[in-house]
């Protein structure tokens, strides 16, 4: 089976509603709707033909530059006897992330829905135990988002005297105050 | 007369809990027979497991989050970090990514140094996890007697790249350094040496009657539940699945080499020991015949060993000092000025668990876009507790160790 008879097959199926065919380094990728995801896996999965029955994969990527579309989550499928791989996306909007699960139809979509959860916040409507799975229970945000850049490796208003950055051991920081080495003003002036 | 009644109060019992008939059980997160942070909370009747509930992430170092910061040859360490039983199937994994989306051709003679090495790789992983297996079971004997291999297999990888654990071995393009004589002389020597043991580790273990009452018919899986479960690697196949990357999706020419995929039936814990021996032997197969592929290179080819992209590979120290190009390539390289062509793309690699995918998403940038790791541990212990439902306490941990988790690819 090639890309090509796979995009027929869907197409047939689903008219319209599947677009941006493409083919990135060999793998036919596609955009779903949102309320369709469940019925393309299913149907990637019962249709004979097809037999995508293996996923792969599920994970989130953020894009903040697109309105209203910000949050995409991937879907790997697996054909194992054609060996064939395709990806599809649905596009959720970050205000109302709310996507159905797949977990029913794969068993292995369980811990990957918690951690597409975990770090972005994709609420998927069905999931047996929607909780983090990775971060502590606690946390009030989704830190794989693109808001939370990694933390500023010069940052000195932390105690960090365990690691090496400020403390006692001078590495930068003085140890009274935790800032920076002052240039004495006489040096500044030479 | 005085009351004599009592003065101590009793505390009322929650409710509920003299009715109870199940002990709440915690396995782990640190225990040592779970052979890694991860924590099993266990409903157990008597010896009989009622239900579980599996918590991860106690060594989540959120690689995906920093790899978004960092230029590609940085992220090889933090994937060394994942499996760290076999850490160069997981850096090789990555290059090949790397050089999928940069469009990099590798001459055949790196294709079969990598080959060489990933295939020593899995032979410290499958060694790792059968001998614990041994362990959990009573047997300490075929642990301590193999891993004086693993620790040859680890001197090659230290002759190579200078590190045994976590490795980082390699780079975008090929190897950092050719391999040296010292390398091909263990690598010799473990050639040799090494069947022997492994016939002796399979004749301690595979007739030996406790082993088997151990084994056989322990969390067992079938086909069907497995792939559902999104099994890979040896833990599929021995549920019956002829699932192998290396020969559906061949990289860094494999299909070159001839070798078979063990496959097991019933899907327990004892398949899968099985499974993981008759790797071992392919695996060793495979070792011989990159060996041999790499001695028949000649001339100039036989000291091949890295791409020429200049753009990605750190030049030579003393090319830097002498040449122009070479300096400005090493001063980009370095501070991570290079920038990535946009693209979006999928590779894997059978890692020592299954299916290793890096998922890598770039804009255009100098770091990627977003990175995913399909990490098979992950995936595959989600079907844990259905598989240990109903049986011992001592079965669980057989097949716990039977199923190779490994708390870093886990967490990732």
């Amino acid at each position: 089976m090639t890309n090509e008879e796979v995009k027929n097959r869907l197409t047939e199926h689903f008219g319209e509603q599947l677009k941006n065919f493409e083919e990135p380094y060999g793998m036919l990728t596609f955009e779903a709707p949102k309320e369709k995801n469940i019925e393309v896996l299913k149907f990637l999965n019962e249709d004979n033909e097809l037999a995508f029955r293996f996923l792969t994969d599920l994970t989130v990527v953020h894009y903040p530059a697109f309105q209203g579309r910000e949050l995409a989550v991937v879907y790997h499928v697996h054909n194992l006897v054609d060996n064939i791989r395709i990806r599809f996306k649905v596009f959720l909007d970050i205000a109302k992330p709310d996507v159905a699960s797949a977990s029913e139809l794969y068993s292995s979509a369980n811990w990957q829905e918690r951690e597409a959860y975990d770090f972005f916040g994709v609420n998927f409507v069905g999931h047996p135990n929607l909780i983090r799975i990775m971060n502590v229970e606690e946390m009030d945000y989704f830190p794989m988002r693109k808001e939370y850049p990694l933390e500023d490796q010069t940052r000195i208003d932390k105690d960090d005297e365990m690691f090496g950055r400020g403390g006692t051991m001078g590495f930068g920081n003085t140890q009274e105050n935790n800032v920076r080495i002052q240039i004495p003003q006489a040096e500044k002036e030479k | 007369m005085e009351n004599t009644t009592s003065t101590i109060k009793h505390e009322t019992l929650p409710k509920g809990s003299i009715e109870k008939t199940t002990t709440t059980l915690n396995l782990g997160p640190t225990h040592p027979a779970t052979h890694g942070v991860f924590q099993n909370i266990l409903e157990v009747d008597g010896e009989r497991i009622v239900s579980t509930e599996q918590t991860v992430g106690y060594i989540h170092r959120a690689f995906e989050k920093i790899a978004e910061h960092r230029p590609l040859y940085q992220i090889t360490p933090l994937t060394d970090r994942m499996n760290y039983c076999s850490s160069p199937i997981n850096n090789m994994g990555w290059h090949l990514t790397c050089e999928k989306l940069l469009g990099i051709q590798t001459p055949k003679r790196v294709d079969y140094l990598r080959v060489l090495i990933m295939e020593l790789a899995r032979v410290a992983d499958h060694l790792i996890c059968n001998s614990v297996i041994g362990v959990d079971t009573g047997a300490f004997t075929g642990f301590l007697y193999v891993m004086q291999y693993r620790e040859l297999i680890y001197e090659i990888w230290e002759e190579v790249c200078g590190s045994r654990l976590t490795t980082n071995i390699g780079r975008i393009g090929g190897f950092e350094r050719d391999f040296n004589d010292i390398a091909f002389t263990k690598l010799e020597k473990f050639l040799k040496e090494y069947p022997a043991v492994l016939r002796e580790f399979e004749n301690l273990f595979t007739r030996n009657r406790i082993f088997m009452e151990r084994t056989i018919g322990t969390g067992p899986i079938s086909a069907e539940r497995a792939l559902n479960y999104g099994f890979t690697g040896p833990n599929l196949r021995a549920a019956g699945v002829d699932y192998d990357v290396r020969v559906h999706t061949p990289y860094s020419s494999y299909e070159d080499f001839d070798f078979d995929i063990p496959v097991g039936k019933t899907g327990d814990s004892y398949d899968r020991f099985l499974v993981r021996n008759q790797e071992m032997w392919q695996s060793l197969s495979i070792i011989e015949q990159a060996y041999k592929k790499i001695q028949d290179f000649k001339g100039e080819e036989a000291t091949v060993y890295h791409a020429d992209v200049p753009a990605y590979y750190l030049p030579d120290k003393k090319d830097v000092y002498t040449k122009m190009e070479a300096l400005i390539y090493h001063f980009k390289i370095v501070m991570g000025e290079i920038d990535i062509p946009p693209g979006e793309v999928y590779t894997c690699v059978e890692g020592g668990n299954g299916e290793l995918g890096f998922y890598l998403i770039s804009d255009g940038g100098r770091t990627p876009y977003r990175l995913h790791f399909r990490r098979p541990c992950f995936i595959y212990y989600q079907a844990y507790g259905e598989m240990i439902k109903g049986s011992m306490l001592s079965d669980a941990i057989v097949v716990l160790s039977s199923l190779n988790l490994i708390a870093g690819e886990m967490d990732g």
